[in-house]
């Protein structure tokens, strides 16, 4: 081979494999790519069936009931205008309590209830994932004007106070 | 009062770095001498006055002085004092002071290592630093200061996130700063030569060493990181594509590229204008790391645009310094040519291989971290990234990337061919194969396909790195430092290579439910409950668990997973207890309180994560142990002459 046909079909390697793994890239990409929905857009089937997503809302107060002897639990998530039942059978993260933010990972099962695979409520009582943050806004100040503001932001106050029975 | 002497030496260490970057740069273009030389002592200077301001901010948070804002929000009189010290670099603030004071030592060992150099190319090289430390400065005193004091004074403090209430997180900061802040060094160093638009190649050579010192400080850093994240978040993981994580990746990516082109242009006076490239490139991605980090952008970008005064001004240094590194190289690299060619099979062509397939991965990294974000911004929804898409992704280039390393350690300089280590390669394979087969399917039993093919790579790696210089070795040739720290680095490889397989392969995780005295069995290990007990420390209370790890009839770990409940914060921290051994991990973390001494448990066995670590600490150090190559003690203009007419060390090695 001449240099010249050497440069050239070392550049077509390149191109070819820079293009191979960049078309693989994408694809994974689009395939893997999840999507945030809060409990109104699930009840509005914005959900495809059997697609993976984030779920994300406020833990109901007394919604979390658990299956002795397992890990089994079973609670609602809620925006202030729809809620979700979840259900979940692993180790639920340390800052996860009833009437606090939470986000998880997985699908609807048929008669519509989040499979969750992963549940994180790793933040502080201060930090909220920014998308729960804008969608509870939205659902309080649609409760607010049904009824009166006040309530339901003191609830939402109520809600994000740390609760200290975590250890015990 | 000291705290507002620290926040003076501030000023007048960023009246300083004006001062290094006015007389670094005009200095050298009018070739003035006396105006050069004020650069280096401005470096000293701007040193001085940044330890002092950095001490008295220390001080206040050794004495708990809570009338200084930032101490009152990330510390507590009952934290412990190494954790008080470390509390400095906890937030925002801090964090950027200790980017400041690390650059300051980086310049100061430029300014003192490099009076070798020629004296014009030097303060070039301070000059850029001091641009590079005015805008940092500059952003902190008119944006993030944390001299700020409070009014009243608080009571006590808000304590240190209880998390980074940790020994490696105490020093992880430092030590990856260190990295990101090297590589501004290094970027200096190219920025030098192409504004005095250097003809020749000895820039690569005096660039190499302070480039290979970041990387592997850079190396360090990320695996402290990942090893906390194992241990303190207590879920297991080593790695999570975090964008956090990726922040800090993506210049390890470009700058392992970088520290193997710059081979090239130093021995071999090529790819000049790729690795001036790349060098912006690391540097670019290095303060972009600093910056997605810490501005709060990776949260959400409404909440980077919440503290406008931060957000315009990191935007626009990031686009005067990139932009302008960029306009530098748009204007100089077109005079850089080559005129040496090399053979399809060279050593060069699988170094071109190598830093083509890490752009690549550095590239998969950086398009899955910022989408979202990306995004975010355009209004195209919320969306998240996570482990299913970089997983298979970065495998794309990173695969053949591993599988290449073994063929192009045996190629040569400038030569084509492989026909004469044919017989090296294949035999090394073959032990590879054979080896490798026999761990996956005699010991661990794996059904995936990346199994085997992972193992035999990273054994194929080690084998393939250790032959040449073993044979030297036999033949009674003394190894210069470069060729041994090249072997240890790429030994590191293999062995990083092997950890990532198993560990993603044979790990078993088991979340279940268990009374007291209760056990259960996985990959062999039988895990036994015995119960919970309270606990106090200095700053938090909580509970004490106690799990008995056994297999057949002898006890392997005796472990103490607890949670703790600080007081200041009221959060609660799991902390994971792990019974560590070479070739596995036992971990066992206690989940929540299910009622009549019964607890949920999260239990794994993690076979061979310690290679994961343990192979980034080999790689590092033989980062480290090329720096003490004779090349880079005889004088530079002389070693490149020795490179052009004898040939250098590793070349003759090989």
């Amino acid at each position: 081979m001449t240099p010249r046909q050497r440069r050239m079909t070392l550049v077509a390697v390149i191109v070819v494999g820079v293009s191979i793994a960049s078309a693989l890239a994408l694809r994974a990409f689009r395939d893997n790519v999840m999507f945030y929905f809060d409990p109104t857009k699930v009840a509005a089937g914005e959900v495809k069936r059997g697609q993976r997503f984030r779920l994300g809302g406020m833990v109901v107060q007394g919604s979390l009931t658990r299956t002795p002897g397992t890990l089994n639990v079973s609670f609602a998530v809620t925006d202030f205008k729809n809620s979700v039942p979840v259900k979940y059978d692993q180790v639920l993260p340390d800052l996860f309590r009833e009437g606090a933010g939470m986000v998880a990972y997985g699908r609807l099962d048929a008669s519509g209830t989040f499979v969750a695979d992963e549940v994180l409520a790793k933040h502080d009582e201060k930090y909220m994932p920014p998308e729960l943050a804008r969608s509870l806004k939205a659902g309080q100040a649609a409760a607010a004007g049904g009824a009166g503001g006040a309530p339901a932001a003191a609830g939402a106050a109520a809600a994000a106070t740390p609760s200290t029975g975590g250890t015990q | 009062m000291l705290v507002e002497l620290g926040h003076f030496a501030m000023i007048l260490a960023l009246a300083l770095s004006a001062a290094q970057a006015f007389f670094g740069l005009t200095g050298a273009a009018l070739k003035r001498e006396r105006w050069m030389s004020v650069a280096t002592s401005a470096v000293t200077g701007q040193f001085l006055f940044l330890a002092l301001g950095t001490a008295t901010l220390v001080h206040a948070f050794v004495v708990n002085d809570f009338s200084v804002k930032y101490v009152a929000n990330h510390s507590n009189s009952a934290l412990p004092l190494f954790y008080r010290v470390a509390a400095l670099w906890g937030a925002h603030e801090g964090s950027l002071l200790l980017w400041i004071c690390v650059l300051g030592v980086w310049s100061i060992a430029v300014a003192w290592r490099g009076a070798k150099l020629p004296p014009d190319y030097l303060a070039r090289v301070l000059g850029v630093l001091g641009v590079v430390s005015f805008g940092f400065l500059l952003f902190l005193l008119t944006t993030s200061n944390p001299f700020e004091r409070l009014l009243p004074a608080a009571i006590d403090g808000a304590d240190l996130n209880p998390q980074l209430q940790d020994f490696a997180m105490a020093i992880h900061p430092p030590i990856l700063y260190a990295g990101y802040v090297g590589m501004s060094v290094s970027f200096a160093f190219a920025c030098a030569a192409m504004l005095e638009g250097r003809r020749d190649h000895l820039w690569a050579h005096w660039q190499r060493p302070w480039t290979v010192m970041a990387w592997a400080f850079l190396s360090c850093g990320i695996a402290l990181g990942s090893w906390w994240a194992y241990y303190v978040l207590g879920w297991g993981g080593w790695w999570a594509w975090d964008p956090v994580e990726n922040a800090s990746f993506m210049p390890w990516l470009a700058g392992t590229a970088l520290i193997h082109s710059l081979i090239v242009t130093d021995k071999r006076g090529l790819f000049k204008s790729w690795t001036l490239l790349l060098s912006v490139a690391v540097f670019s991605l290095s303060l972009l790391g600093t910056f997605l980090v810490r501005s709060g952008v990776l949260n959400s970008v409404h909440s980077f645009a919440a503290d406008p005064a931060r957000g315009i001004f990191i935007l626009s240094f990031l686009v005067l310094m990139i932009g302008g590194a960029l306009a530098l190289y748009a204007w100089r690299a077109p005079s850089l040519g080559s005129d040496v060619g090399f053979e399809m099979v060279s050593r060069e062509s699988f170094i071109l291989f190598n830093n083509i397939l890490l752009a690549v991965a550095t590239a998969v990294v950086f398009g899955g971290t910022l989408a979202p974000m990306i995004a975010d911004t355009l209004g195209l929804g919320t969306l998240s990234v996570g482990p299913p898409y970089f997983n298979p992704s970065f495998l794309v280039p990173t695969l053949p990337l591993v599988a290449l390393l073994s063929v192009g350690i045996h190629a040569r300089w400038r030569r084509g061919q492989l026909s004469l280590s044919k017989q090296r390669l294949l035999g090394t394979l073959a032990i590879a194969l054979v080896v490798g087969l026999g761990i996956v399917y005699g010991i661990y039993g794996s059904t995936r396909l990346m199994t085997p093919i992972g193992a035999v790579l990273g054994i194929w790696i080690i084998l393939s790195s250790l032959v040449d210089p073993l044979l030297q070795l036999r033949k009674r040739i003394a190894l210069p430092a470069g060729v041994l720290g090249m072997t240890v680095a790429h030994i590191g490889v293999g062995i990083f290579v092997l950890g990532i397989t198993f560990v993603e392969s044979s790990t078993i995780e088991r979340d279940i439910a268990l009374a007291q005295g209760q056990s259960h069995t996985i990959g062999g290990y039988e895990f036994r409950f015995l119960g919970v007990e309270n606990m106090e420390g200095p700053n938090f209370d909580g509970v004490r668990g106690h799990v008995i790890v056994s297999q057949g009839s002898k006890v392997v770990a005796d472990l103490h997973p607890d949670k703790r409940r600080y007081f200041v914060q009221g959060t609660v921290t799991t902390k994971a207890a792990i019974g560590a051994q070479w070739n596995r991990d036992l971990l066992a973390a206690l989940g929540e309180d299910l009622g009549s001494n019964s607890w949920s448990l999260r239990l794994q066995y993690r076979p061979m994560i310690r290679f994961v670590w343990l192979g980034a600490a080999i790689m590092a150090l033989g980062g480290v142990m090329t720096l003490f190559d004779r090349r880079y003690r005889t004088a530079p203009v002389a070693a490149t002459a020795n490179t052009q007419t004898t040939g250098d060390p590793v070349q003759a090695s090989t």
